[in-house]
């Protein structure tokens, strides 16, 4: 005799709750977690480095970078003289929050006030698998086109906060930046904005300075208390 | 190709739903467009994951939800085209996503 049980679970609802402890780890640590999420290519790790170079006076700060395979990433990072973790994910397209709970044993998280997280390059399943992090930010860049927000909707929908790397070389390509903003705007209406180019500097203040303001405000909530969006 | 995890997932929330039944027959699953699952991913690693349980031999069904939008202004719902966004009705630029993202296991039927 056959019969139907209702279930209605959300198939990832296991990585959700390591998610939420990862998360309080990291608040009670007093840790703002940033995942940055990107295509390959983008700048993810020339950002980590150059944001590492600015702010290292400021806040203590570590990497752990995701990556199919190969220690490249996090050894860019550790030459700065920064913690900084490597998960390779074998094969794996996303970091999971299994993968990071993993990752922050391998820190000091009591050193600490800022945790910047390279997720792996892609613009599809890193936007389904929550981290646990407090903050989610996508680094676009101007040789993947202007058409991703079309293409890729999930992922820009889901992030705090926007970066448009190598702005040095948009006059090569044919990057229309009203299109792919309109298209931003309006999957996320008010996203923070940042055009900027890892390799001259230049904009990277302003991204510098929403960081700062996220740190300030993660801060004065005291973990916990630190709204995520 | 994450969905060997995914569908292990799948296994174990469905065996913790049997119920005491001696036999899982059929897993009703519901994939949003934008959830980056693959249905014949699953369906291959279903076979193998599912070796040995009461769920082997189970037929999966997915009910695949197409990505929705739904405009602020008008309030009517509309699928993106993949080229632009707004609202084809009234050509409103505020929507929000509506439907898309689901990737759950409904209901399971049992023996």
């Amino acid at each position: 005799m056959s019969r139907t049980v209702a279930v209605v679970e959300r198939i990832l609802s296991a990585n959700d709750q390591m998610a939420l402890e990862n998360r309080s780890e990291l608040d009670a640590a007093g840790v703002l977690a940033v995942n940055l999420m990107a295509s390959p290519g983008a700048g993810k790790t020339s950002l980590i480095m150059a944001t590492v170079e600015a702010l290292r006076d400021e806040f203590r700060i570590a990497g752990v970078d995701g990556d199919l395979a190969t220690s490249i990433d996090a050894d860019r990072i550790a030459a700065l003289g920064v913690p900084a973790v490597q998960i390779n994910t074998g094969g794996a397209c996303h970091l999971d929050a299994v993968m990071l709970r993993g990752a922050l044993p391998q820190l000091p998280l009591a050193e600490l006030d800022l945790l910047l997280v390279e997720n792996v390059g892609n613009l599809i399943c890193p936007s389904g698998f929550r981290l646990g992090v407090h903050r989610n930010v996508l680094v676009a860049s101007v040789p993947e086109g202007d058409d991703k927000p079309y293409k890729y909707p999930g992922m820009y929908q889901g992030v705090d906060s926007m970066l448009l790397n190598k702005m040095d070389v948009l006059d090569a390509f044919d990057f229309d930046i009203d299109y792919f903003r309109r298209g931003v705007e309006i999957l996320n209406p008010g996203l923070a904005f940042f055009p900027l180019s890892c390799k001259t500097g230049e904009g990277l203040e302003a991204w510098l300075s929403w960081l700062r303001d996220e740190a300030s405000a993660f801060r004065a909530a005291g973990g916990a208390g630190y709204e995520i969006r | 190709m994450h969905e060997l995890a995914i569908t292990q997932s799948v296994l174990e929330i469905a065996l913790r739903h049997a119920d005491g039944a001696g036999r899982i027959t059929r897993l009703n699953l519901v994939v949003g467009d934008l959830s980056s699952v693959v249905d014949d991913s699953v369906s291959f690693y279903w076979d193998i994951v599912s070796q040995g349980t009461i769920a082997e031999g189970a037929t999966l069904h997915f009910e695949r939800i197409r990505t929705r939008f739904r405009c602020n202004e008008c309030e009517s719902d509309f699928e993106p085209d993949g080229r632009v966004f707004e609202c084809p009705q009234c050509g409103g630029q505020s929507i929000q996503l509506v439907a898309g993202r689901e990737f759950r296991l409904e209901s399971i039927e049992v023996e």
